[in-house]
């Protein structure tokens, strides 16, 4: 028994206030140093691409928000089914806090995918499997984050919420099998888009810190956004007075 | 072992009688029924309007815009799928029958189809003629709605019972909805377009089959769990 009293403690709202404070503090720092540290050397001293120049180097935000994106909805979908089997309240709003930083990031994925579409294949858009597949994802985020926002009751809304994102931890890995099949089937072969079989290291290290950093900050976010909604959900009680306001 | 054969029976029994109801239920709103269909009927209409009218050009798109139409009609009528047991507390009395809750919502699903897909699937090919699907795409077509409308219900069902006790859920609804319906889209789609095209289609049906078993394995769960949490259960 004693080895599930962390799980237990972690179900506290109170704790997780607490103890995150450091995490958070510390994940802030770590990846906006990493981020800096990251951008500056992708964007200034990676070397430049042979066939794409310069405008590659926005792979280093495109590439970390994309896969982190994805992995986000991971983390919400898990927290919200141990919301719904230990009726744990931490627990929704971890997941209620993770949906629009995901949101965020597939959208910034995106964005960045068109930005950099438009030198390297003369358009913004292009019906690709992974473009599609991350605007489906997107729609999912956002239908998440309606669904919890329309019901006025907050238990309900986190329930439904959650219950949702569990429908498209099925439905998720479906939808990017089939529309992975859609465009070969449909594929016009004028674009390549997987030429680079290898990456030089030069190139690749920066790109790995920051995937590194972009999950720290996904992190951070996560954490700042959940204790902003402990103080919310909880700011009746005396604790978060004595937080707040200091002891009485 | 008699206790055994009584759950079984009452199992079966409830099964049955709940889809009678259903099926009466529906039958008695006829206007409800035709709804759907009317909307695909309209919407058609106005593509050779807002395209073009020649043979051409709608060949090619019939067999997309007839899915996506049916997939849109689908859609609409899903909104009062639970709406009615809900305010009318129908569906607190299943709450509390001593059958599980997923046995009411299969056959919930089960009328709905019948109601709603099978009449789309039916009417289809007066659409294909009016866009010009050539003569190949019929069978496909048939096959592939009538399959595909089926995961329609199932996959939307979830969605109506998430939103059963939200006032103005119609579109929420089809916001959730609407992602989760991408694969069934693609496939059934696509299995028209290659049957046009002079392919086989076998693979496409098998994925529509396949993804129609587990949506029916699935979906009446997490619709069950879901009716729980609107009603507060």
């Amino acid at each position: 028994m004693a080895s599930w009293q962390w799980f237990h403690r972690m179900g506290s709202p109170k704790w997780f206030y607490e103890k995150m404070r450091i995490w958070m503090l510390a994940l802030g720092f770590l990846s906006c140093a990493m981020i800096m540290v990251g951008m500056v050397w992708g964007l200034a001293f990676a070397p430049a691409e042979l066939k794409q120049g310069n405008s590659y180097r926005i792979m280093y935000v495109h590439v970390p928000t994309a896969i982190v994106s994805m992995g986000g909805y991971y983390v919400m979908a898990i927290a919200g089914a141990i919301g719904l089997i230990w009726r744990m309240k931490l627990s929704f709003m971890v997941m209620k806090s993770t949906a629009p930083v995901g949101a965020i990031l597939t959208f910034l994925g995106l964005f960045t995918g068109a930005v950099w579409g438009k030198p390297t294949w003369g358009v913004y858009w292009v019906w690709d499997a992974r473009i599609t597949f991350m605007v489906i994802l997107f729609f999912i985020y956002l239908g998440i984050i309606a669904l919890q926002e329309a019901y006025p009751d907050k238990d309900m809304g986190d329930k439904a919420a959650a219950l949702l994102s569990l429908v498209g931890m099925v439905v998720v890995p479906l939808i990017y099998k089939s529309v992975d099949w859609w465009f070969t089937l449909h594929q016009k072969s004028t674009f390549k888009l997987t030429e680079k079989s290898t990456i030089d290291p030069s190139m690749a290290y920066p790109l790995i810190l920051m995937i590194f950093a972009t999950y720290m900050f996904f992190a951070w976010m996560v954490i700042y956004r959940t204790r902003v909604e402990i103080l919310y959900r909880e700011r009746k009680t005396q604790w978060v007075k004595q937080a707040l306001l200091g002891p009485a | 072992m008699s206790e055994m054969n009584l759950a079984q029976s009452s199992l079966s029994l409830a099964l049955w009688i709940n889809l009678k109801r259903e099926v009466i239920v529906a039958v008695r709103h006829k206007g409800e029924l035709a709804n759907p269909l009317m909307f695909f009927l309209m919407v058609v209409v106005f593509i050779p309007l807002g395209i073009s009218p020649e043979p051409k050009v709608l060949a090619p798109l019939a067999p997309g815009l007839i899915w996506v139409i049916a997939l849109l009609a689908t859609l609409l009528s899903l909104d009062g799928l639970f709406r009615s047991d809900y305010e009318d507390g129908s569906l607190e009395q299943m709450l509390m029958s001593p059958q599980p809750l997923a046995i009411f919502v299969v056959t919930k699903i089960l009328a709905h189809w019948l109601m709603t897909g099978v009449p789309l699937t039916l009417i289809a090919p007066a659409l294909g003629l009016m866009l010009y699907l050539p003569a190949e795409g019929y069978g496909a077509m048939l096959l592939s709605l009538f399959i595909g409308t089926g995961s329609l219900s199932m996959i939307g069902a979830i969605g109506a019972a998430l939103t059963v006790s939200l006032r103005k859920g119609g579109l929420v609804l089809s916001l959730i909805v609407m992602p989760l319906y991408v694969p069934v889209l693609i496939f059934g789609a696509s299995a028209v377009t290659s049957a046009v095209g002079g392919d086989k289609i076998g693979l496409e049906i098998a994925i529509l089959l396949a993804m129609f078993l587990t949506a029916m394995l699935l979906a009446p769960f997490a619709a069950a769990g879901a009716l729980k949490i609107g009603t507060d259960a």
